[in-house]
């Protein structure tokens, strides 16, 4: 069952390439990007999230990259890969590893990146895309931001849902 | 991208074969790397870097500006289309 606005979010445990254990609770807000190492729209939209990560720190929102993808059939996208790349990165967020792809069965996710932005209370205030173009860097991941000022607010936001766009995920068969 | 480029650049002369690689077996079978792989006279636009895989993924492109995009630069794609139709010429 897909979530929908304002539905109470899955709570979850998932480890990080660190070494750390990250859940849905505990921030004023939380945003869940479900991405990957190997999708060209992924890496196109990462640093406008790794931005976004960097700016809204200080706020208390909580960016959590996740990677959802099986790795059997996407070495890529393995967690040697993902430690791999953040080891080589500057990456102001940690990185994920959902191996069993509950997670991101949970929430539905669709593609890479998939965003979802979670509320103090772990409401869904958000589902979509960064932004309207991942060609264009200049479009500053504008939807995420937008939605995580209105959370911080405790507005809703006045454009809660977009269509992600991306890869789509790769489920294990 | 190409049907446009074709167009822009006044070369009905070229065909374009649209092939759909659906599982697997399929990417094995034609050395598939990834979606869209545009192949000009049997050669592939953007040669595949060493560490490429075969199987069903998203190919990774860069810009000539360094930008990561899921299609090749409009700009390699409409030289080398230009260079395919000199190269008919010259046939």
């Amino acid at each position: 069952m897909s979530l929908t606005i304002g539905d109470t979010a899955p709570d979850f445990q998932l480890n990080d390439t660190e070494g750390g254990t990250w859940s849905a609770t505990g921030s004023s807000a939380t945003v869940l990007v479900f991405t990957c190492n190997h999708c060209p729209y992924a890496l196109a939209w990462h640093d406008r999230i790794a931005e976004v990560a960097r700016d809204y720190a200080e706020r208390g929102v909580r960016v959590l990259a996740i990677n959802a993808n099986d790795a059997e059939r996407y070495p890529r996208d393995s967690f040697e890969a993902m430690k791999d790349r953040v080891g080589r990165e500057d990456w102001p967020m940690p990185y994920l590893h959902d191996a069993t792809q509950e997670v991101a069965r949970a929430y539905d996710a669709k593609v890479t990146p998939d965003v979802f932005v979670l509320d103090g209370e772990r409401r869904l205030r958000y589902r979509g895309a960064p932004d309207s173009d991942y060609d264009d860097p200049r479009a500053g991941a504008v939807w995420l931001r937008e939605a995580l000022d209105a959370v911080l607010r405790g507005e809703e936001p006045a454009r809660a849902e977009t269509k992600p766009v991306g890869c789509s995920i790769k489920w294990k068969s | 991208m190409v049907r446009e480029a074709i167009s822009e650049l006044g070369l009905p002369e070229i065909e374009v074969h649209t092939h759909e690689i659906v599982t697997e077996d399929d990417a094995r079978d034609a050395g598939f790397i990834g979606s869209p792989t545009i192949l000009i006279d049997g050669a592939d636009l953007v040669p595949a870097a060493a560490e490429e895989q075969i199987g069903l993924s998203c190919r990774v492109y860069r810009r000539r500006d360094g930008r990561i995009s899921p299609t090749p630069d409009p700009d390699d794609l409409r030289e080398a289309l230009e260079r395919a139709a000199r190269a008919e010429v010259n046939r």
